[in-house]
């Protein structure tokens, strides 16, 4: 790791103040951080822990949500009593990553900001336009079995590999942030960014910003819902595509369907024209991979990824299936 | 992250070397005061300064789970988070958990239950079994193998690894 200065910050002032200086950077759990640092892909000269701060509590609104402070951990989240019950979607998502150690580590606001896993994001004696603006993509014309379908461009085709988050655009959250200029209410589907020519920036959140929390609207979908993961091994792994599927059902009629998917995509991937499809419609096997060929409308494979467009329909399919019947939930 | 001016390995003014400060840890009930480089992970800060080598370094990325040990009671990966990071909290490493002479119950269970090979993974297995019964979150068979998935053995002993865990949390043997 390269050298770099540090300080602890008492409070949410002083850490946007400390965090405006030339190379200076938050850390949270690190495990995102460090693991970059270690291995010179990111490399601030200056950390501002902000592990201190009062930001680790999880609330009722006013309006019967629930507000996730940004340093409540992973585990604590997802374990969370009102979490378990009112969106039982957004715990299962958490518990589908990493493992016990990192959930007991990682912050609610960092997994926002976790970075791609493309390996040649990794691999710093390759070119990449994400960690090396105008180097090149390595992954277009690479190994590519991991990276995006949806929403890529000429200049990167990395995702965004948070199984949170799909939960989180899914439940529509709201990302609540401050600098020394005031607050602001990022919506979840305008926080993360599509890679355009700017594949270096991941999302739109400012650098001197600090997440203060993540806010949760009061529709849970706890009735009817899903999170599937496809990956390589059934635990411990990044998800080559999942699904997190909400459902509210009169009957066996769709009132209202909710469908994010990760591993496809430089953001957490939602249709709502395609959601749409579904409103008022029987809940069906059909109508599910109508939505479902909607959706993967625009994909595009780069070879050794191409499987994921199939892998993606038949995975929404499933997982609109899974959210019906409730199967294995209690 | 996200920054503009920061892309890739920009690197802007690096701060002196050596910038070490004290920090005070909290190992298996004793204060230790040391001088660290903020950059020196809570793994190495045990192993390299407090010669608490029992932790081991497999991948010293979050990947394998070596490193575990418990802070507070919870598992994590000490190769992640920085010592100065931790300062003022319980951390319990492999040398803490016997008694005297007498092992740990879920160290006894290792070896009574022949759940391990070279050895290498089993400090953090038994921390992270211990961990597993502290948070409280295993119910089923699938349960205990998920929420051990952390734990990577080469050796591939995992059937007798989760025979122990099953035996802790059956036992309810934390700390
Ligand atoms: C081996 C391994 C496997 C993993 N598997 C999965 C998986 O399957 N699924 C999954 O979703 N994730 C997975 N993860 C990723 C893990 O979830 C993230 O590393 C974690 O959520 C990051 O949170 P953190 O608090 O540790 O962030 P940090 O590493 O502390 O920070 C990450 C970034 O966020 C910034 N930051 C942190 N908090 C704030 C804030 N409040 N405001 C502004 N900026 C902030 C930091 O400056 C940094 O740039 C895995 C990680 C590892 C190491
Ligand atoms: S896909 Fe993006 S992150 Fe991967 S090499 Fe190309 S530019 Fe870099
Ligand atoms: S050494 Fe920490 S997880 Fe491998
Ligand atoms: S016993 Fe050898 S790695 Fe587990």
């Amino acid at each position: 790791m390269r050298p770099f200065s540090y300080t602890q910050s008492p409070d949410v002032t002083t850490a946007v103040q400390e965090v405006s200086a030339q190379g200076a950077k938050f850390i949270a759990g690190g495990t995102n951080l460090l693991d970059l640092m270690k291995i010179d892909v990111m490399s601030p000269s200056h950390l501002v822990d902000i592990t201190q701060l009062a930001l680790n509590t999880i609330e009722e609104t006013p309006d019967g949500g629930l507000r996730l402070g940004a340093l409540a951990k992973n585990a604590d989240t997802a374990y969370h009593e009102l979490v378990q019950t009112r969106y039982p979607l957004l715990a299962h998502a958490i518990l589908a990553g990493a493992t016990a150690q990192l959930r007991n580590m990682a912050t609610d606001g960092g997994n926002l900001l976790q970075r791609t896993r493309c390996y040649y994001f990794y691999d710093t004696h390759t070119p990449c336009n994400k960690r090396e603006p105008g180097s090149g993509c390595s992954a277009i014309k690479g190994y590519n079995r991991d990276l995006a379908i949806l929403g890529t461009s000429e200049h990167c085709i990395a995702t965004h590999p948070s199984d949170m988050c799909v939960a989180l655009a899914a439940l529509e959250a709201t990302v609540h942030v401050k600098s020394s200029q005031g607050e602001r209410a990022i919506p979840f589907a305008e926080f993360h960014r599509l890679p355009g020519d700017t594949p270096h920036l991941d999302t739109n959140l400012h650098p001197t910003e600090i997440i203060t929390a993540i806010e949760l609207p009061a529709k849970g979908f706890a009735q009817h819902y899903a999170y599937l993961k496809l990956r390589d091994r059934a635990s411990y792994a990044f998800a080559l595509v999942s699904v997190a599927a909400a459902l509210e059902l009169e009957g066996d009629t769709v009132k209202e369907a909710r469908i994010a998917l990760g591993g496809v995509a430089h953001k957490p991937w939602r249709v709502p024209e395609a959601e749409a499809l579904l409103q008022g419609k029987p809940a069906s096997k059909e109508n599910f991979r109508a939505v479902a060929e909607a959706y993967l409308a625009g994909a595009k494979g780069y070879g050794d990824n191409t499987f994921k467009i199939e892998l993606a329909k038949r995975a929404i399919v499933r997982a609109l299936e899974q959210a019906i019947s409730m199967e294995g939930k209690s | 992250m996200n920054s503009e001016n920061e892309p890739g390995n920009a690197v802007s003014q690096r701060p002196t070397l050596p910038d070490s400060r004290p920090v005070t840890l909290r190992v298996n009930g004793t204060t230790h005061h040391l001088q660290l480089a903020p950059w020196t992970s809570l793994l190495d800060a045990l192993r390299e300064h407090l010669h608490l080598t029992g932790t081991k370094k497999g991948c010293d990325h979050g990947q394998c789970g070596a490193c575990t040990l418990l802070v507070d009671g919870k598992r994590i990966n000490s190769c992640l988070t920085l010592a100065v990071m931790q300062q003022d909290k319980a951390i319990t490493t492999v040398e803490g958990l016997a008694q005297g002479d007498e092992l740990h119950p879920v160290q006894q269970a290792f070896i009574d239950h022949d759940a391990f090979q070279c050895g290498y993974c089993t400090p953090g297995q038994i921390c992270s079994v211990i961990g597993l019964v502290n948070e409280g979150q295993a119910k089923t068979l699938d349960d205990i193998k998920d929420l051990m998935s952390g734990n990577v053995c080469r050796c591939g002993a995992y059937a007798n690894i989760i025979q122990v865990a099953r035996e802790a949390l059956e036992r309810n043997t934390g700390l």
